[in-house]
Formats: structure tokens, C-alpha cells, sequence
């Protein structure tokens, strides 16, 4: 949908996009499909079984945490996307102002160098398999492995940091046509571990050893499955995505991510382990790198799917890292914003903590994220009706709307306060600091707002 | 206007097709024990070669 470009070349970044722009459903349908099937899904599924996840919250916590994200989708950002057809920038810069966005820019373009560096760690792992001497990473490492693993990351983030600086036009092709067979490919390691195993009960062999410790419940895995892309739902993200939307209910083609890349994928990545635990005796607080459980399952193709998966995912994530950068920096040419990006990334993939921690790092991304969708959806649904400006920041002309950064940051202090202080579950947290804001906003805008003409 | 289609687009679309059953029939064979580990191993190798032949010839006419 970003490849839509109107005669000039632009992407309607800055007025709404025109009705000959406009996309059917089944464009969505195969970009949601391929956004969602990452190599971090690899991650994720092993990750829930260290994590000591029972079978049912496995099965039915991420069928309907994943559902409530594709309601949010389509009742909360499609409906404002199709309705508005603006960018979330442009919108926000609306409400916000100009300054205030290049600060929103920071916070998204270092959080997007985490989570594209997190895709390097997990290509990387693809490496493994063919230099047997080199250390793989486990949940416990957090520091690089050793030279082979520091060589490995660096070859494979400068790789994506050029094809990035080039455009991304190619690798997001490359992730349209690999989403049907990626998602093959993982349903493939299942089936090959299930015949390894030799029992087809997918309940037993999910459910963790009796004494195993339950650090995620039902609703853990139902929160983190529904917030996990909270800034692009409730965060409102994928309003730059959705606004090409002929209709609202082209929100439900976040289907395709979710049951696919979100469900399919993380339960087929779960099955992995546990046949690691089963048959190797490999720990499960310890864990297996992605490269090694796939190459043992389905050779080659797996450790191609791996790199597909992470280079397809990250290069995008590269790419708006780098126009987040450029945001804040407008002088600054979009190809220097992706190198700073790029250099960033690589830097964190090279250290295994961010993506052996993933499951909390989703939360944190939300977190801080999402709660700038609140203010654009009380501005988008509520506003008139209770009384306080649309736009404001356009309608006074400030550059810095100071209620937007109040009722951003204060719930989000409180709720990094909570997960750092009492160790809260991280994707317990975007819900009620998106509710906060909202609040927060209604009423320091009621109190303190800009007087608009 | 006229829509002249490609031969390629023509058989990409049964080649892709082709590549997606040789990459998940050869796990379910594995898997019910019919199959060995290896010849699934290159099956999937060769169809995942395939796919990537066809795929964007026949998702581009798509």
C-alpha cells in the first residue's frame, strides 16, 4: 500500500488519499498475511513454552487474544483510517504539532531499531547450522556469543541496511510472495516434528511438565497476543496503511496475520521446543536457537525461511526507522536516517538480550506507543461531543500541543513505573495507559486546552 | 483494453501451485511415516526453488 504513489511521486503523505487511490480488501488481506509471518514468530512460540504455558492458555488465549486485535483493527483503526485518509504523522501534527511529532518520531524510530535488530538476531541464528563451531545464542544469553556471532549479525544488518537505503519496493515484494509458502514452511516443521514424536496430540505435547512453573497465564497470553502490535492498532500505526482502504471492514484482514502469523505459526515455533525438550533434553528455560530446530526438522528450507522471515519483516521496520529519524531531522536525506538506523539495529541485534526478552520488549513497544492512538481516537470520536477542539493544534497554530505530551507521558511514566518497580507484566500495560491517556487528555484539554480560533 | 497475458503468468500459476503442495504433502508424508527425512528434505528444497521461480509471475498477474 505504500508503493501507492499519486503522479508526483508522493504518497499522499500530506493530504487525504483520493478515491482513484483507493485498494479492495484483497490487497490488505496478503499484506497483513506476509507482515505478520516474521522470523521473530520463531521466537515467540518457544518462548511461551520457557515460560511455562499451558496447552489451553495456548491454544484458546492466543485464539481470542488475536481476535480482540483484529476487532480493534477494524473497529478502532480502519474506521478512523477510512474516514480520515491521512497518515497517523499527518494526523497527529493535527492535533499535536510538528514538534511534538519529531518527539513521537524518536521514541518510534528507536523502538523500531530494537524490534528490526530483534529480526537480525533471529537471521543470524540461520547462520549457525553452517559453521558448527560458532555459539548460538539461548533465552539466557544477553551478551554476543563470540566473534563468529558478532561477524555473522554485521554481515547480515549491513546487508539489510543497504537493501533498505535502496527502497524497500523489492524485499516488500519479496514478503508478498514468500507469506504463503512461509507460513507452509512453519505448518511443515510441525508436521515434522509431530511424525519425529511420533503422537499427533498437540494438547499433551503443549502442555508444560507437570511442576513447571506458569510464568504467563491465560490472561497473559491473551493480553500480550492482542497488544503485541498494539502501536499499530490501538496506536493507530496502520493508519497510514489502512487509509487506502476502500471500507472499514478491510480492518478484518488483519485476520490473516493474526490466526496465520500469530497463531499458526507460534504454536507450529512451540512444537519445535518442545520436541527439543522431549527428545535432546534440552532445558526449556534454556531454550534452542531458531537456525538449529528448523535446519533439524526441514533442512535447508528451514534456515531459508528463517532469513526470509527476519529480512523480509526487518527491512521495512529498517526503513520507517529511518524516516522516523529523518522526521526528527527533516534536513537529514532518508538514505543517512536509515544508515543511523541500520547502525543502531545491527548494534542490537548483536546482543541476544532483546530477543530472548521479547515477549516483555512487544509490551514496552506497546506500551509507550499505543497511547498516542488514544488521543486521535477522542479526537476522531469524542471531541465534538464533549466539547473540546478538533485539530487543535492546526486550529491555533502551535507547533508543540503541551495537553498531548501531559496525557502521553504521564500514564506511560506510571506504567514503566509499575513494570519496573513491581515487575508488571509488560503487556498488561497498554490497555489501561491508552484508557489513562485518553482521560488525561479529555481533561487537561477541558482545563489547559489550546484556544483555537 | 485488451489484456494480453504472459505464457510465463500462464504456467506460473499451476508451478506455484505444484510448489506449495511440495512443500507441505512431504512433511505430512514424514509425518505419518511414509516418507523419509531426506527425499522430504528435497522436495520442499526443489519447490521452495520453484515458488520463488513462479510466485512473481503469478502474484504479479494476480
Amino acid at each position: 500500500m505504500s508503493e501507492e504513489t499519486d503522479q508526483s511521486g508522493s504518497e499522499y503523505e500530506r493530504e487525504p488519499v483520493p478515491e482513484r487511490a483507493l485498494k479492495g480488501p484483497a490487497a490488505f488481506w496478503g499484506m497483513y498475511a506476509g507482515e505478520h509471518s516474521a522470523g521473530t514468530e520463531f521466537m515467540i512460540g518457544p518462548l511461551f513454552v520457557a515460560w511455562g504455558a499451558s496447552a489451553s492458555s495456548l491454544i484458546f488465549g492466543l485464539l481470542l487474544g488475536n481476535l480482540l486485535a483484529v476487532l480493534t483493527w477494524r473497529f478502532l483503526t480502519a474506521e478512523i483510517a477510512t474516514k480520515q485518509r491521512l497518515t497517523l504523522y499527518f494526523k497527529l501534527e493535527k492535533i499535536a504539532g510538528r514538534n511534538l511529532v519529531a518527539i513521537y518520531n524518536l521514541a518510534n524510530g528507536i523502538l523500531f531499531c530494537f524490534l528490526a535488530g530483534s529480526m537480525i538476531t533471529v537471521s543470524a541464528t540461520a547462520v549457525g547450522p553452517f559453521f558448527p563451531s560458532m555459539v548460538m545464542p539461548t533465552f539466557e544469553s544477553t551478551l554476543p556469543t563470540g566473534p563468529g556471532w558478532i561477524a555473522a549479525c554485521v554481515i547480515i544488518g549491513l546487508t539489510m541496511t543497504i537493501v533498505a537505503m535502496k527502497g524497500y519496493g523489492f524485499v516488500a515484494k519479496m514478503g508478498h510472495y514468500s507469506a504463503p509458502w512461509m507460513i507452509l514452511v512453519f505448518v511443515a516443521c510441525a508436521m515434522v516434528t509431530l511424525g519425529k514424536l511420533d503422537n499427533y496430540n498437540v494438547w499433551e505435547l503443549l502442555s508444560p511438565p507437570p511442576g513447571t512453573p506458569e510464568k504467563i497465564s491465560f490472561l497473559g497470553i491473551v493480553c500480550f497476543s492482542w497488544f503485541c502490535n498494539a502501536a499499530m492498532h490501538m496506536g493507530m500505526a496502520d493508519l497510514s496503511v489502512l487509509r487506502f482502504a476502500k471500507s472499514p471492514n478491510a480492518g478484518y484482514a488483519s485476520a490473516a496475520g493474526m490466526f496465520l502469523g500469530h497463531y499458526v505459526a507460534w504454536i507450529c515455533a512451540a512444537l519445535l521446543l518442545v520436541y527439543w525438550v522431549r527428545v535432546h533434553g534440552v532445558d526449556p528455560k534454556v531454550g534452542k536457537d531458531p537456525g538449529t530446530m528448523v535446519n533439524d526438522a526441514v533442512g535447508y528450507v528451514g534456515l531459508i525461511c528463517v532469513m526470509v522471515a527476519g529480512w523480509t519483516t526487518a527491512n521495512p521496520t529498517l526503513y520507517r526507522a529511518g524516516l522516523a529519524i529523518q522526521g526528527i531531522v527533516p534536513s537529514m536525506s532518508r538514505n543517512m536516517g536509515t544508515l543511523i538506523a541500520g547502525t543502531v539495529c545491527i548494534g542490537a541485534g548483536i546482543f541476544p538480550a532483546f530477543v530472548m526478552n521479547f515477549l516483555v520488549f512487544l509490551g514496552i513497544f506497546g506500551t509507550i506507543l499505543a497511547p498516542i492512538g488514544a488521543i486521535i481516537i477522542v479526537d476522531h470520536f469524542f471531541a465534538d461531543r464533549l466539547g473540546i477542539a478538533t485539530d487543535p493544534a492546526l486550529k491555533s497554530g502551535t507547533s508543540f500541543n503541551m495537553v498531548v505530551l501531559f496525557a502521553w507521558l504521564i500514564p506511560v511514566g506510571v506504567a514503566m513505573y509499575a513494570y519496573l518497580k513491581h515487575e508488571v507484566f509488560t503487556s498488561y500495560l497498554p490497555l489501561p495507559t491508552t484508557i489513562a491517556c485518553g482521560i488525561l487528555y479529555v481533561i487537561l484539554s477541558k482545563w489547559f486546552g489550546l484556544k483555537v480560533a | 483494453m485488451n489484456t494480453v497475458i504472459n505464457p510465463i503468468s500462464k504456467i506460473a500459476k499451476p508451478i506455484g501451485w505444484l510448489s506449495l503442495a511440495g512443500t507441505i504433502v512431504p512433511p505430512f508424508l514424514f509425518m505419518m511415516h511414509w516418507m523419509d527425512s531426506n527425499p522430504m528434505q528435497n522436495i520442499m528444497l526443489v519447490s521452495c526453488v520453484s515458488w520463488f521461480a513462479a510466485a512473481p509471475f503469478w502474484m504479479k498477474a494476480e
